[in-house]
């Protein structure tokens, strides 16, 4: 199985290579992978329908119990065959949806590496591993739906999907982690039996909402579900494929693997369910305003997952098994609808419905293909739909005291879906052609027979439920941790109240969908209301913190060197003036303090002249002259104060300091008076409060008792064991000649840099 | 006399900072200048002064016999006065290359990368 995942990943990376020759007509070799692989995992059918779970083992980091362990069992099963299936389907699509598009290599690229993430996170029984997986899908999703990455639209929806999903995917790991935590363990098998302890830990409410975090951002749950139809910028391939089929439905996957882990707990339940409700009432209803036939799919895709939530939330032997044939229902007929939208908009040029009509005079078998998933998707016999949609209100209809609400909301939703798989499948292909449309062509068929293969799907799997129902449901429902023995699939239950409400549902839709007609009027009195909308009021904090950062930044990095010298001023000042003002004791004694000699007077005098001289003149040759008379002065002080070298090394640097600048004095500007009286009050204020602490102190260190400890040991030893009499010299070249080596290194760089500058000539374009 | 020298190290660092404040280039490296001269000061006085007697052992004996001023301090300010002379004539003579290159040397005029700003 790992090699299975790996195929994926390795494909991409190989047409990094070779990506040139994958363009042309080859391409379609490509969907040989994912045929490879659903022929791999179907095999295994077998032997998963007889009750046996297939695992396999990789150590990856035991020390911290992340391993790459992998299970195969109902669940998996259920969404590898999936993944690898339409997979397949839509990469033989896109060979020629995208024909002879400039990308088409790094398209597959990304297909493949989600396809195979996607395996990865369904096969994964560590949660850690699961993690990896869950992100490489959203990093996946985010290329692909900015695919079109000269669009700005394109790029922001990648964006706004990237940052919702991956904050579900943080808000995973964090669950994860806790869990790992309580159980001891990251691997899912290992924590089936636990569910008790789990539920009685403080914990446990937090570890099922971030769990949920993580779900509810990936399969675009209100409030979280507004990337979804932003997504809809990528390909069409891709929107039936990621927004559709697959990636959305690793939020549900997570919660039907951590059903028995976490479920059968109050908060689990009643949160799903009414997460799901509201998600599922509230885009059925947004549906109802869309023009664009995507946008359309996009809100009943996020419905139908509200649907899935819902029964994940009652929990039930029946509610799960109709969240099970309700994944491979709508797996079939989204994808067919998505793939002749698809279809529709490469051929004519538009997906608005409102003009749209007529088309299964030019396009037959796509007209067939949309008749049949719109059945299925309103849950009209004989197709699978209507056994979905019959489990579904069995298990709602059956639900405790809450029966009659939770059926009547699963019927208003039925109902406005039926109105969405109408509008998307069977209007479009209704009514007299357009004269624009008259000359729109077939076609190839790499592209309209996949849709086309679902479709029947749908009828077949309708017709002969017996082929999934040993297959993949009971496996799947069992995997679950419920008893699936009594499960049986049949399009016919008798005459019972669930049949009348389909009933009702198909009629009540069938009437929706002749009264009302999707209108640009409606689309724009919903835009009405987009400003109290989830994706409003995040996009509007994204921007606000956009423009705060970048107003910060500016504030602190504006440019210019004074003010930044500045700012680390004041908070120094302030940092370090607080401090001194609370806990410094001012115990100075002067009795400690030697005497004031006239020499030392004097010097001090001069050097203060010399100072104010360097700051207040307006001569450049006095300012430079009165700092060598400072460092002069600073060279007395040495000689006083008992440092002989310092005070040679002193004069002589100076020396050189003040030649070096005169020498080049004549080659600078004129000193000119750039700042305003008040600029230079500021800066006074500041340097002199920056002067003050600094004497402060010094006053406070004088206070302490010195150490003495590193200075005796070079004193004890610099003539016995180095051999030198100069404590200083010896200091320098023996105890740490290695600081001095490196030191006249940097100052031969030095040079080397003074050398260049001087010599470099500057061309005539570099001179202004 | 600690306390004068305290002070006037407090006064250097002032002068050396409102320097680096200017808005000229000559300036900016007088600031550094002065800053460097006051925090050389500042490792000298810490080490605590001694007078009269330097850090050199007596020819007649291997070890000190009497106080002697700190030589450590002393080493490291020796480096401190080398480096920066160092970073003092790089920089010399890097503004008067950039004065040559841009024609000014008002920094503010210098904070663009664009030619024509």
């Amino acid at each position: 199985m790992l090699l299975a995942i790996l195929l994926g990943f390795a494909f991409s990376i190989f047409l990094v290579f070779t990506g040139k020759f994958f363009k042309g007509r080859i391409s379609i070799l490509a969907a040989g992978i994912p045929l490879a692989l659903f022929v791999y995992f179907a095999q295994f059918i077998g032997r998963i329908s007889d009750g046996e779970v297939i695992t396999q083992f990789h150590s990856w980091i035991p020390a911290f119990g992340v391993n790459l362990g992998f299970t195969l069992d109902g669940l998996s099963l259920l969404f590898s065959l999936m993944i690898t299936g339409i997979g397949f389907l839509v990469f033989v699509y896109t060979s020629a949806y995208l024909k002879g598009h400039k990308y088409l290599d790094r398209f597959y690229g990304y297909l493949s590496m989600f396809m195979a993430a996607m395996l990865g996170l369904v096969l994964s029984d560590n949660l850690i591993s699961l993690f990896v997986f869950w992100e490489l899908t959203s990093i996946s999703s985010f290329f692909l739906i900015g695919f079109n990455n000269t669009s700005r639209e394109s790029r922001k929806s990648a964006l706004i999907a990237l940052a919702i999903t991956g904050i579900g995917g943080l808000s995973l790991l964090v669950g994860s982690i806790f869990l790992g935590s309580i159980t001891g363990t990251y691997s899912i098998a290992e924590m089936l039996t636990m569910n008790p302890e789990i539920a009685s830990n403080p914990y446990y409410i937090l570890i099922v909402a971030l769990i949920f975090g993580a779900a509810f951002t990936k399969s675009a749950q209100f409030p979280f579900h507004f990337w979804l139809p932003g997504a809809m910028k990528a390909p069409t391939p891709v929107s039936t494929y990621l927004h559709s089929a697959t990636m959305v439905k690793a939020g549900i996957y997570l919660l039907m693997r951590l059903t028995p882990v976490l479920g059968d707990h109050e908060f689990w339940n009643t949160t799903l369910i009414i997460v799901g409700a509201i998600t599922m009432v509230y885009s059925a209803i947004h549906t109802l305003f869309r023009t664009d036939l995507k946008g359309v799919l996009a809100y009943s895709t996020i419905s139908a997952l509200g649907i899935l939530v819902f029964l994940i939330g009652q929990g039930t032997v029946d509610a799960l098994t109709a969240a099970a044939v309700f994944i491979i229902v709508h797996a079939l007929y989204k994808a067919t609808l998505f793939l002749i939208t698809g279809i529709i908009d490469h051929q004519t040029g538009t997906r608005d419905t409102t003009v749209l009509r007529g088309l299964r005079k030019v396009l037959f078998p796509v007209a067939i293909a949309g008749f049949l998933a719109a059945l299925s998707s309103a849950g009209i016999p004989p197709t699978i739909g209507f056994i979905g949609k019959e489990l579904t209100y069995e298990s709602t209809f059956h639900f405790g005291n809450m029966a009659i609400l939770l059926t009547g909301l699963i019927v208003i939703t039925k109902i406005l879906l039926l109105y969405a798989g109408f509008v998307a499948g069977i209007k479009p292909f209704t009514g007299a052609l357009p004269e624009r449309f008259e000359n729109t062509k077939m076609p190839s068929f790499l592209m309209w027979l996949p849709p086309v293969i679902l479709a029947v799907g749908c009828l077949v799997f309708g017709i002969f439920p017996g082929l999934i129902e040993g297959s993949l449901v009971k496996p799947m429902v069992s995997s679950m941790g419920l008893d699936g023995k009594d499960i049986h699939l049949k399009l016919f239950h008798g005459f019972n109240v669930i049949l009348l409400l389909s009933v009702i549902t198909i009629a009540l839709g069938t009437v929706l969908y002749f009264t009302l007609k999707p209108t640009k009027k409606l689309e724009a009195w919903i835009a009405k209301f987009e400003k109290f909308s989830p994706q409003t009021i995040v996009t509007n904090s994204w921007a606000f913190f956009f423009k705060f950062s970048n107003g910060w930044t500016n504030l602190f990095q504006n440019g210019y060197l004074r003010n930044y010298v500045a700012t680390i001023m004041v908070f120094t000042i302030a940092l370090t003036g607080y401090s001194l003002f609370t806990t410094a004791n001012y115990a100075v004694d002067f009795n400690s303090f030697s005497p004031i000699t006239f020499y030392e007077a004097a010097t001090s005098l001069v050097m203060l002249v010399a100072i104010g001289y360097t700051v207040f003149t307006r001569s450049r040759l006095a300012a430079v002259a009165s700092m060598g008379i400072i460092g002069y002065a600073i060279c007395i002080l040495f000689v006083i104060y008992s440092a002989p070298d310092l005070a040679m090394t002193q004069f002589s640097i100076d020396t050189l300091t003040v030649i070096l600048f005169v020498l080049v004095l004549y080659k600078l500007p004129k000193y000119l008076k750039l700042s305003d009286y008040k600029m230079r009050i500021r800066d006074g204020v500041l340097s002199l409060a920056f002067g003050t602490i600094i004497t402060l102190l010094i006053l406070e260190v004088l206070a302490e008792p010195v150490n003495k400890e590193v200075s005796d040991y070079y004193a004890a030893n610099a003539y016995i064991l180095a051999h030198g009499k100069n404590v200083v010299n010896v200091i320098l070249v023996d105890f740490r000649g290695a600081d001095t080596m490196l030191e006249i290194s940097v100052l031969a760089i030095a040079a080397i840099g003074v050398f260049a500058l001087l010599k470099l000539r500057l061309k005539k374009s570099d001179q202004r | 006399m600690e306390v004068i020298l305290a002070i006037l190290i407090g006064v250097l660092y002032a002068a050396g900072i409102y320097m680096i404040l200017r808005r000229s280039l000559v300036k900016l490296i007088l600031g550094i200048i002065i800053l460097g001269n006051g925090a050389n000061l500042l490792i000298f006085l810490l080490g605590r002064v001694v007078k009269g007697s330097p850090p050199i052992i007596p020819a007649d004996s291997d070890v000190f016999q009497s106080v002697y001023a700190d030589p450590v301090p002393q080493a490291l300010i020796l480096t401190a006065i080398v480096i920066s002379f160092g970073l003092q004539s790089f920089a010399i003579i890097l503004v008067k290359r950039a004065y040559k290159v841009v024609k000014t040397d008002d920094l503010d005029e210098m904070n663009a990368i664009d030619k024509d700003s």
